[in-house]
């Protein structure tokens, strides 16, 4: 029972991580229709910012977050500067296919740079904390990273619902011609939405490396957890994103510990594809 | 005007033929092993592309599940040869039919599935895949399957001395799905797949059983594709999960045939004399370089290749085309994108 709540309690932290990942892809995906593949290499690379900003100028990831933050904000403004926009109005699979190639250009990149080897970051603030509560064990730096999420995806949430940036956005996601007919720059709205969705992520990025190791390819399984996450939730909602990334976490913590490590993303991606065999547009999706 | 278009489209196609008929002479004129490598890698890249290109260009489902059927393909044969010691033959007929009732079995509820929902279920078959082979100790795990050396020749699939069997193999295989798809566009089926494509609810009401026609093309495509795996396999002498049955194995189905241009007879082989020369050279110069430089500049490639062309490889060759017929002197934009 003990070890059932432990591996519960696991999982709903790592879920909480997921779906701070998954909010950026969420909303680029409800505003764009597109899917960005290299969101989880926008996970590596905010984690490299902090690991280095860590390991040079001694700074904690929680306060490198923010320059991680940041930097993947510009990063997902160029994204759809550069790339994206070309491809909004042609054939759908344009947008995931230039992302992709903009996946293997980042994560070559920082191979080449960083080499692949793992990188952990020691001597952090909340470094391998954990507190007893009752017969549980709690880890702080995955607490504070999914208190962190809560916090995120509430503001994100908040934003998109209640100011006028936010009913801005969800006009440009209903109809783009008719928000444009009432005097809303769309393309504004594209590059914020593509900078705040690419900030959540840095954010998310930049915190993991208190707990996880950096290397090239730390970001792929992060990006199809996302995916997943997100179409498992539904088109663009960012409740179903919660939700189905707490449902991801969940499942992937009781299938590592009852049946075996390898099998925690086959029972992930199983997971997706009954919820979807039984909802074709996910759980919240219409 | 119409006149002269129709004259030009069939000296492009005359040409496009007198170019694949020269290309079995090809051993004969060079012993280069790079260029064979990189001509064998080109027909095997149009091959698996054209499969790709009836479900996913003519039936317009982006599968990117490939990969799954692929790797079945290459187990089936590499399974054959090291684990029982046979020739790849009966496992290349076994793997594709087994690709064939797999590819059934997961799109007959998939294909419920629309847009990017579906194309996220195949990647989610493509990792469970790939997890339940790794740990597979009959299929060889995580190990993979290492061939031993047995005689050379069309019976074992084999050769050692030169690239010249394998380059007939490989032509004979881009032939063979060629053919099947050219007589797929002007059958029956060809029309109900498009028709399908078009709109599912108005094929239906014509009286196309669209799942059949769907699950039909479906189960070819995946047969064809296993037959490339076998290939492969027979090719690199050895086979493990991440080498075929890996996200990067189906996007390169996909960027193939999306890049030459989806659901037209010429794209496949466009897309891949295209992008495996840029693969294979980026690789031959920066690749020894240590890390991913060739592939850094390939990602890059990809990019600017989108971007610029959304309509694929047939589209600049089509821009091209007009700019040279009407004014030779603007051909900038796709000389540059040519040499790229």
């Amino acid at each position: 029972m003990d070890t059932l709540l432990q591996v519960l309690l696991d999982g709903t932290l790592n879920g909480m991580l997921y779906a701070l990942v998954a909010v950026g892809l969420c909303i680029i995906w409800g505003v764009m229709d597109v899917i960005n593949f290299a969101h989880g290499e926008y996970v590596m690379i905010a984690m490299y910012i902090t690991y280095w900003l860590g390991f040079l100028a001694n700074a904690d990831p929680l306060l490198s977050m923010f320059a991680g933050g940041f930097f993947i904000f510009i990063l997902g403004a160029l994204t759809y500067r550069l790339i994206i926009k070309y491809t909004v109005g042609k054939p759908p699979l344009s947008a995931l296919l230039a992302t992709f190639g903009l996946a293997m250009l980042l994560k070559n990149l920082c191979l080449n740079r960083f080499t692949p080897n793992y990188r952990i970051l020691s001597d952090t603030w909340l470094g391998d904390k954990t507190f007893q509560l009752g017969t549980l064990i709690v880890p702080v730096p995955q607490l504070v990273t999914a208190l962190l999420a809560l916090l995120v995806i509430g503001l994100i949430f908040y934003m998109i619902r209640t100011t006028r940036f936010g009913w801005a956005v969800q006009a440009t996601a209903m109809d783009k011609e008719a928000a444009e007919l009432m005097g809303i720059n769309t393309e504004k709205i594209y590059i914020l939405i593509f900078g705040i969705g690419g900030a959540t992520v840095g954010i998310a990025g930049g915190v993991m490396p208190t707990y996880l190791a950096v290397h090239p390819e730390v970001g792929t399984m992060f990006g199809l957890i996302a995916f997943i996450c997100v179409a498992m939730g539904g088109f663009g909602s960012i409740p179903g994103a919660l939700m189905a990334a707490l449902l991801v976490g969940i499942v992937e913590a009781l299938a590592g510990y009852y049946i075996a490590p390898v099998f925690k993303y086959v029972a992930v991606f199983g997971l997706y594809l009954a919820v979807v065999l039984l909802r074709p547009k996910g759980i919240f999706g219409w | 005007m119409n006149q002269t278009a129709q004259t030009r489209k069939n000296l492009f196609w005359l040409a496009l033929v007198g170019l694949l008929a020269l290309l079995p002479a090809v051993p004969a004129v060079t012993a280069n092993s790079f260029l064979m490598h990189v001509l064998i890698l080109i027909l095997l890249y149009a091959g698996m592309a054209q499969a790709w290109n009836i479900i996913g260009g003519y039936g317009g489902q982006t599968s990117f599940g490939h990969a799954v059927f692929f790797g079945i393909g290459a187990y089936g044969a590499g399974m054959a040869v090291v684990t029982y010691g046979l020739s790849p033959w009966p496992g290349v007929i076994i793997g594709m039919l087994a690709a064939a009732v797999v590819a059934v079995l997961i799109s007959y509820p998939c294909f419920k599935l629309s847009g990017h929902y579906f194309a996220i279920a195949t990647f989610a078959i493509v990792e469970i895949f790939n997890r339940v082979f790794l740990v597979w100790y009959w299929v060889g795990g995580a190990l993979g399957l290492d061939y031993p050396i047995v005689e050379e020749g069309l019976k074992n699939l084999m050769w050692y001395d030169t690239k010249t069997g394998y380059y007939y193999c490989a032509l004979f295989l881009f032939a063979l799905i060629f053919g099947i798809v050219r007589l797929i566009e002007s059958h029956r089926f060809g029309y109900y797949l498009r028709a399908v494509r078009a709109g599912q609810e108005t094929a239906e009401s014509l009286g196309v059983n669209s799942t059949a026609v769907k699950l039909g093309a479906m189960a070819l495509s995946a047969a064809l594709a296993a037959l490339c795996g076998a290939f492969f396999v027979q090719y690199n002498l050895r086979v493990d999960p991440g080498m075929v049955m890996s996200l990067d194995m189906s996007m390169k189905f996909v960027l193939v045939t999306i890049l030459g241009g989806a659901g037209t007879l010429a794209g496949p082989l466009l897309g891949a004399a295209v992008l495996v020369p840029l693969q294979e050279y980026t690789r031959a110069l920066w690749g020894g370089l240590g890390g991913g430089v060739d592939l850094i500049i390939f990602g890059f490639l990809i990019i600017v290749i989108v971007v610029k062309q959304p309509a694929g490889i047939t589209g600049i060759a089509r821009e091209m085309a007009r700019r040279f017929g009407r004014k030779p002197s603007a051909e900038k934009g796709g000389a540059s994108l040519g040499a790229a």
